[in-house]
């Protein structure tokens, strides 16, 4: 069954000489034909994120004649993104990632249109944002967010083609299709923040979400097509280094907030409350971690301050930059904590100070009284005290 | 002949994702024996104390954010951690992840 690509006013869409020796290997393929292409043609796809899964996404789909795109992200290109986000330059770092996006798809295929939304996608911009597009892509990156568009796409009554990744596993289905399930089906809450290791900290195989975006891609124009069989009611797992694909069910929950018998959720609610990230934004000492920032520590240190410092990082960060730390990785920290000695000044750090804010609030549990955050981790570090430290 | 329920345990394989092979000891995989789902993870988290508090709350329910998964079915639509296992079966533990561009914290 085909999304309906004609809720909009009807335009008499047709394909000029140019559009079909474009698309011709399309059009001579029976799945898709002068009427699929017309389809592809008139779709209105929005993708949220121009990101790691956004780069394959939006080439694949503009490579394909999806005939309108819209592109949300308020980022700008970043250095380190070059590594997976294949739609931009190096010459691109620092431009608007929807501007350097829609450079480069138009690029590709300048006859289709291309909007870009240079703006975070909220609770009360995201209903009417999705309002004039057919089906929507999730390509983000945090737990508010996909709750968001899930939501604002039951409501509406969009298809959510959802992928996410992390280090070098994938996850992709189509939520939101009439009859499957939608996200709060599979997930009804989110992980307390810290709970799941954060992509940021496990990293990331660049090219893994160049295949679940291909795959994402995929779907979204089957779902355009109405061919084949899309992933409703079906989660794919990928596991990049095993190279094995798996398949579990999804189902819909008779008990689901949004989507079941007796539903709850009608509106749109406030996502970082949700997920308890508002707590997080709150003053470091209410929660009752004392700091240190960068300069103050390294002022102690050349006064001669006994001070000793804790890493909690991995082996493979450590390799990158230290502050000549002792290093216990967070995760090892309960069992190794007899190797520290609670008489001493400890100032503990990570990358950004998010870690090592979780490693005091245990040793504070653990009876340890006399610690100090390092504000910002080893990157302001390297932005205060030693610029020739690596940041990564 | 009447077999009394749980006896037999069946050897399964619980199936790690990456969020939690910090805990497992990098593991991907782990043999065990266990005549049900609740059991087989059970024994997992017996071996893998650390593993107990991403998977469990405090109140001993498995976390709403993890499913659990009897093959290709989300034990949920079974019988929950009751679910009986067969030898061969597979465990999938299936977390919430939401990388898509990894900006950094």
């Amino acid at each position: 069954m085909a999304i309906p690509t004609d809720t909009l006013p009807k335009q008499e869409v047709k394909l000029s000489n140019e559009e079909v020796l474009r698309y011709s290997r399309h059009l001579i393929m029976p799945e898709v034909g002068l009427e699929g292409q017309l389809k592809l043609k008139r779709a209105r796809v929005l993708l949220i994120g121009t990101g790691g899964l956004g780069a394959p996404l939006g080439l694949y789909l503009a490579a394909a004649g999806v005939g309108h795109l819209g592109l949300v992200d308020f980022d700008v290109v970043d250095f380190s993104n070059l590594q997976r986000q294949v739609t931009f330059a190096t010459g691109d770092v620092g431009k608007h990632k929807t501007e350097a996006a829609k450079a480069r798809l138009s690029g590709l295929n300048p006859t289709i249109e291309i909007e870009t939304f240079e703006t975070r996608l909220t609770s009360e911009n995201a209903l009417e944002l999705f309002r004039d597009f057919d089906i929507i892509v999730d390509g983000t990156d945090n737990f508010p967010t996909r709750f968001l568009v899930n939501d604002a796409c039951l409501l509406l009554g969009k298809p959510n083609v959802y992928g996410s990744i992390f280090r070098f596993e994938g996850q992709a289905t189509v939520f939101g299709y009439p009859g499957g399930p939608c996200y709060r089906c599979l997930y009804p809450e989110p992980p307390p923040p810290g709970l799941v290791p954060s992509c940021a900290e496990g990293g990331v195989l660049g090219v893994l979400p160049g295949i679940v975006g291909s795959i994402q891609a995929m779907e979204t124009i089957k779902l355009i097509l109405g061919t084949g069989e899309p992933l409703v009611g079906r989660l794919l797992l990928f596991d990049a280094l095993a190279m094995r694909f798996r398949e579990l069910k999804l189902r819909r929950n008779p008990a689901c907030p949004l989507c079941g018998e007796h539903r709850t959720i009608t509106k749109l609610i406030d996502y970082e409350e949700f997920c308890g990230i508002r707590g997080e934004e709150a003053p470091p000492m209410t929660n009752g971690i004392p700091e240190i920032t960068p300069k103050d520590l390294k002022a102690r240190q050349d006064r001669g301050d006994d001070l000793f410092i804790l890493d909690v990082r991995e082996p493979h960060e450590y390799q990158i930059c230290n502050l000549n730390g002792k290093l216990i990785p967070l995760g090892e920290l309960p069992r190794r904590v007899s190797e520290l000695d609670s008489s001493r000044e400890m100032v503990v750090h990570c990358r950004s100070g998010k870690r090592s804010a979780d490693a005091i609030q245990f040793l504070q549990k653990a009876g340890f009284k006399k610690l100090l955050n390092l504000k910002g981790g080893v990157l302001a570090w390297a932005d205060e005290v030693d610029p020739t430290m690596p940041k990564y | 002949m009447f077999v009394e329920e749980g006896n037999y345990r069946m050897a399964v394989k619980v199936l790690i994702p990456t969020p939690l092979r910090q805990f497992t000891g990098k593991q991907a995989s782990i043999e065990c024996n266990a005549a049900t789902v609740g059991q087989a993870l059970g024994s997992l988290t017996g071996t893998f104390a650390e593993l107990r508090k991403h998977l469990y709350t405090e109140e001993g329910k498995i976390r709403s954010f993890v499913n659990v998964y009897l093959n290709d079915e989300d034990i949920r639509f079974l019988d929950k951690e009751n679910t009986r296992t067969k030898d061969g079966d597979t465990i999938s533990i299936v977390p919430s992840i939401a990388g898509g561009s990894t900006e950094p914290k």
